[in-house]
């Protein structure tokens, strides 16, 4: 499988009123063909930014500051905007959080969905679009489509709209689709049908996808491979398994303590303490050192490199420099069955 | 157990859509949270659990039922009026959107001390700031936030404020209306933990409202679901995630993530079709302090 999407040294920055805040950070990743590959963190860690910055849907003060964005062997990193419209629908769509401000309310549900499909192929009959738009309303799961066709979003329940702003998503055919934490406004037997029916079609379709959210165990049910980004850089980067059983990275032991299963018949649940830095100005070294309870001197000093685990695998921290002390990973490894019951 | 410090018996409430038409949000449901106990409500949206909140904290007009808290029934009038002054004070409300729920042009110093303002209370630590550092320093939070404005504070301290707002009156009853829905992961772990902490020192009762069942069940002592306005199970936690009898829990609990990518990914999720749920069941024991409807 080759790379459909390849991101090299990408920087991005906003301009504002206390300064330049560096949103992302010197990211490079690769998204292969119809692979899930979910990025995780904490709200203010860049990951919608580095998706908005693949659409290139940036605000206005915001910007690419330097690297390159390489869809199907094109750098489109700087492509104008009228570039952009040809690739967008097409190429790649996004989902976002949420999806009542994306619907508009003063139109039905069917035409929305026939707005996205007439802008992916002009040349359909009326009939056609139809047809493609009841198909499309099947193929996520919303039932009697004919029925629903008529009905404007107020109808439909927070699970419905999700649904219908995917099939406004896929109306292209779209090569890559970003979902930007599609579930976070859902509630939890939703959010699971919502996940089932992202791997579902991108099984049926083969899209690769970008899953963004900031809930590990949401992430486990569709990602084949699992980025951790913090304070606009990805910090570990490898398979669901390699995450999972065998994470490397503080800040991922962080993420994955704090879910509740894993505090099970303790008094507290584990937290990450502090916050995120603000990232006007990154303090120097590792950023995530003052929060880190393993932190070792050199990370106050100098930023960390990406280290090798496998070929699959990779993480930011010293302690994974030979010279570090060893450290057994507070967390990880296969649930045993009792998390089930 | 102690007697209970809030009775529920039998409320409905319903929204009137049009003239003719209306939608019965909370039908027939009866509960009773005990002194010191956080009871859980969990439920998909639309299934009236913040209707129940507000029912409670009288802020909706309930039309049937009775709710009986430390002995006053609240919905008799008369009585109402007689014990306003103690169920104002004694009851409290966290809402989800601590956006929102916090005045943008009142420093955080002035929105905890308000309550205790309106009330005519002495502050115990001398000032009203006094009072104010002191419990914003309870929920986890430095006096150097004081004089800041809600909208320069992160979702997460938003929280605290509000519970620290809550908390400052002393309440016997705290009704959480999904605290934690909007807030990430860690964060979450940090107001769970919170809640915890402050029960064991004020001892208060917490009726605690969710959709994430993993946090509810590491929280609660009892947790009780809901499906379309119909509370149709109600347990103590382990007994209900051990043991879940009516098939819409089970739906529920199957939806629950496991962090666990081989387990989750071959996990078969039960879908609950709402075909075979018929709402006009009877809400029965089935096993000591279970309590089913079918």
């Amino acid at each position: 499988m080759g790379n459909i999407l390849e991101i090299k040294n990408l920087s991005v920055s906003i301009e504002g009123s206390g300064g330049k805040v560096q949103a992302v950070r010197d990211v490079s990743l690769s998204l292969r063909e119809g692979e899930v590959l979910a990025i995780v963190g904490e709200s203010g860690c860049g990951k919608s930014m580095l998706c908005k910055s693949i659409m290139h849907l940036l605000p206005k003060s915001a910007g690419i500051e330097s690297g390159s964005i390489i869809v199907n062997g094109m750098d489109i990193s700087h492509y104008t905007e009228r570039e952009m419209r040809k690739l967008r629908g097409k190429l790649f769509s996004m989902i976002f959080q949420d999806p009542m401000t994306v619907l508009d309310p003063t139109m039905t549900v069917g035409a929305q969905i026939e707005e996205a499909v007439i802008h992916s192929n002009r040349k359909l009959s009326r009939t056609q679009r139809h047809r493609r738009v009841i198909e499309l309303m099947e193929l996520v799961g919303i039932e009697r489509a004919e029925e629903r066709y008529k009905l404007y979003p107020y109808n439909f329940s927070g699970g419905m709209r999700q649904r219908s702003v995917m099939a406004m998503a896929l109306a292209g055919n779209p090569r890559i689709l970003l979902a930007d934490e599609p579930t976070t406004a859902l509630d939890v037997t939703i959010q699971a049908q919502i996940i089932d029916l992202l791997r579902d079609i991108q099984q049926k379709l083969n899209t690769a996808t970008i899953l963004v959210s900031h809930d590990l165990g949401v992430v486990a049910r569709a990602a084949d491979r699992v980025a951790i980004m913090y304070a606009g850089k990805i910090v570990e980067i490898g398979t669901a398994e390699e995450i999972y059983y065998d994470p490397r990275h503080p800040y991922t032991w962080g993420l994955m303590r704090s879910l509740p299963a894993f505090s099970k018949g303790q008094d507290k649940l584990n937290t990450i303490p502090g916050m995120p830095p603000t990232l006007i100005d990154p303090p120097k070294g590792d950023s995530f050192a003052c929060r880190n309870q393993y932190a070792l001197a050199i990370d106050y000093e100098e930023a960390p490199p990406m280290f090798k685990v496998s070929d699959t695998h990779y993480a930011a921290t010293w302690l994974l420099d030979p010279r570090a002390p060893k450290i057994e990973r507070p967390v990880g490894g296969r649930l045993n069955g009792s998390v089930l019951t | 157990m102690a007697v209970s410090l809030l009775k529920v018996e039998n409320l409905s409430h319903s929204f009137k859509l049009t003239k003719k038409l209306s939608i019965m949000a909370v039908k027939n449901v009866s509960f009773d949270i005990r002194h010191g106990e956080i009871l859980g409500l969990v439920g998909e949206s639309g299934s009236g659990k913040s209707t129940i909140a507000r029912c409670v904290m009288n802020i909706y007009k309930n039309q049937a039922g009775r709710i009986i808290f430390d002995g006053i029934d609240c919905t008799d009038k008369a009585e109402f009026k007689a014990g306003k002054k103690k169920l104002q004070r004694e009851r409290q409300l966290i809402f989800q959107d601590n956006a929102s729920s916090l005045n943008q042009r009142m420093k955080v110093c002035d929105i905890i001390a308000e309550p205790m303002r309106i009330h005519h209370i002495k502050p115990k630590h001398g000032t009203y700031l006094d009072e104010a550092a002191f419990q914003l320093k309870y929920v986890g939070m430095d006096e150097s936030y004081l004089n800041k404005y809600p909208s320069e504070l992160s979702g997460g301290q938003r929280q605290r404020v509000a519970i620290a707002r809550a908390v400052s009156m002393e309440p016997k009853l705290l009704v959480a209306d999904e605290p934690i829905a909007s807030l990430d992961v860690s964060i979450q772990a940090q107001i769970i933990n919170l809640f915890k902490h402050l029960r064991a020192e004020h001892g208060f009762s917490i009726l605690f409202i969710a959709h994430d069942l993993s946090m509810v069940r590491y929280l609660c002592d009892r947790v009780g679901v809901m499906y379309r306005g119909n509370l149709v199970e109600l347990a103590a936690t382990e007994e209900l995630y051990l043991n879940p009898l009516h098939p819409y829990t089970k739906a529920l609990m199957s939806a629950i993530p496991i962090p666990d990518p081989i387990l989750e990914k071959s996990r078969k999720r039960i879908d609950f079709d709402n075909i075979s749920y018929s709402p006009s069941g009877k809400f029965t024991e089935v096993l000591p302090g279970h309590f089913v409807l079918n």
